[in-house]
């Protein structure tokens, strides 16, 4: 790809904020233009630094939550109370700021088009951000890529891209989308409830005689919990990619 | 907020910085198991700097601290680095 000759190179760019998306009550989307950026690949991340008036600095890395947009880049991030980056982000952000930005980041957890494999994508709460954006581009690529998604969330209410996600899916054959829920759910809910286990891994995702690849994300003891479970049902460790984002939000 | 870790993908940055190109989906081999993880898989510790340890047995592989001058790189574990020459992307 034309991304490999630029490799190597990283430099703090300045970021002008052109888009909030209120996605939850915790969760929000930054739409950034990003002049001189060099492209993405679905997967990658971006640092995001802080700098307050007497000088301190505050650095923290995000996924990149949309596929490849000329010099737009989106993250998606959540609320986290005692957090020294997110508050600033989600709360007091404003459209026509300007922050500092580096990347994409990233050849390890990223989504490649054509693998001939099955995907299988796997979110706690809003690790979904760079799935979101391997789905995608998934969608937009033509062929028999086929992608299912298993993500978890507290409540109905804190999931994250719900509509697009399920429009996506209505309208592509190629794509599934299942969600829990953790934290109980109404009536009239058709999903899963509960947490992933291993007998929730076993009846929804690929099995592993499929040879997907699988790409794990949230916060660290869910990515254990998913990541493990998998490896037990038989998935070959290097083809089970994850991202674990810290104990940040806590059980989704 | 040290408790718990996250994953060598989110140095990806400082790694750049260090080495001048990705390293996230680069091998190491830990001396201590003998098994082989790309840099993006092993589990960090944040401190005062970043700890990475091996995925599989542990051990704290490499360190990484800021200094007012830069950045000092102690290592652990780690026995060895396969750094492809980075000409095309994997597939």
């Amino acid at each position: 790809m034309a991304r490999a000759a630029v490799r190597g190179r990283l430099s703090w760019l300045v970021a002008e904020v052109v888009d909030l998306v209120d996605e939850t009550p915790r969760v929000r989307t930054i739409v950034f233009d990003v002049p001189g950026w060099a492209g993405h690949r679905p997967g990658q991340h971006v640092d995001i630094r802080l700098t307050a008036e007497d000088g301190y600095q505050a650095q923290r890395s995000y996924s990149i939550s949309a596929p490849e947009n000329g010099n737009r880049v989106e993250i998606t991030v959540e609320l986290i109370d005692e957090g020294e980056v997110s508050p600033f982000l989600v709360e007091d952000l404003m459209a026509g700021d300007r922050i500092e930005l580096r990347g994409p980041i990233g050849d390890y957890f990223v989504w490649e088009p054509g693998s001939g494999r099955p995907t299988q994508l796997i979110a706690g709460g809003s690790g979904v951000a760079p799935l979101r954006a391997m789905i995608r581009a998934a969608a937009a690529t033509p062929g028999d890529d086929a992608v299912r998604l298993l993500y978890s969330a507290r409540t109905e209410e804190d999931i994250v891209f719900r509509e697009e996600l399920d429009t996506l899916a209505a309208q592509d054959s190629r794509i599934q989308v299942t969600y829990t829920l953790t934290r109980g759910h109404g009536p009239d809910w058709n999903g899963l409830s509960g947490r992933v286990d291993r007998a929730m891994l076993s009846e929804h995702v690929w099995p592993a005689d499929a040879g997907p690849v699988c790409y794990v994300c949230g916060p660290t003891g869910f990515v254990e919990t998913v990541a493990s479970g998998l490896v037990e049902l038989g998935h070959r460790p290097d083809r089970v990619r994850t991202e674990r984002f810290g104990p940040m939000g806590g059980v989704p | 907020m040290t408790d718990l870790h996250v994953d060598g993908n989110a140095l990806g940055g400082l790694l750049i910085e260090l080495f001048g190109r990705d390293m996230t989906d680069q091998l190491g081999c830990c001396g201590g198991c003998g098994n082989v993880s790309p840099l993006g898989a092993v589990r960090v510790f944040r401190g005062a700097g970043y700890v990475m340890r091996c995925p599989f047995c542990e051990k704290v592989a490499l360190a990484l601290v800021a200094t007012p001058e830069g950045v000092r790189v102690a290592f652990g574990s780690l026995r060895w680095l396969e750094v492809d020459r980075g000409t095309t992307s994997p597939s």
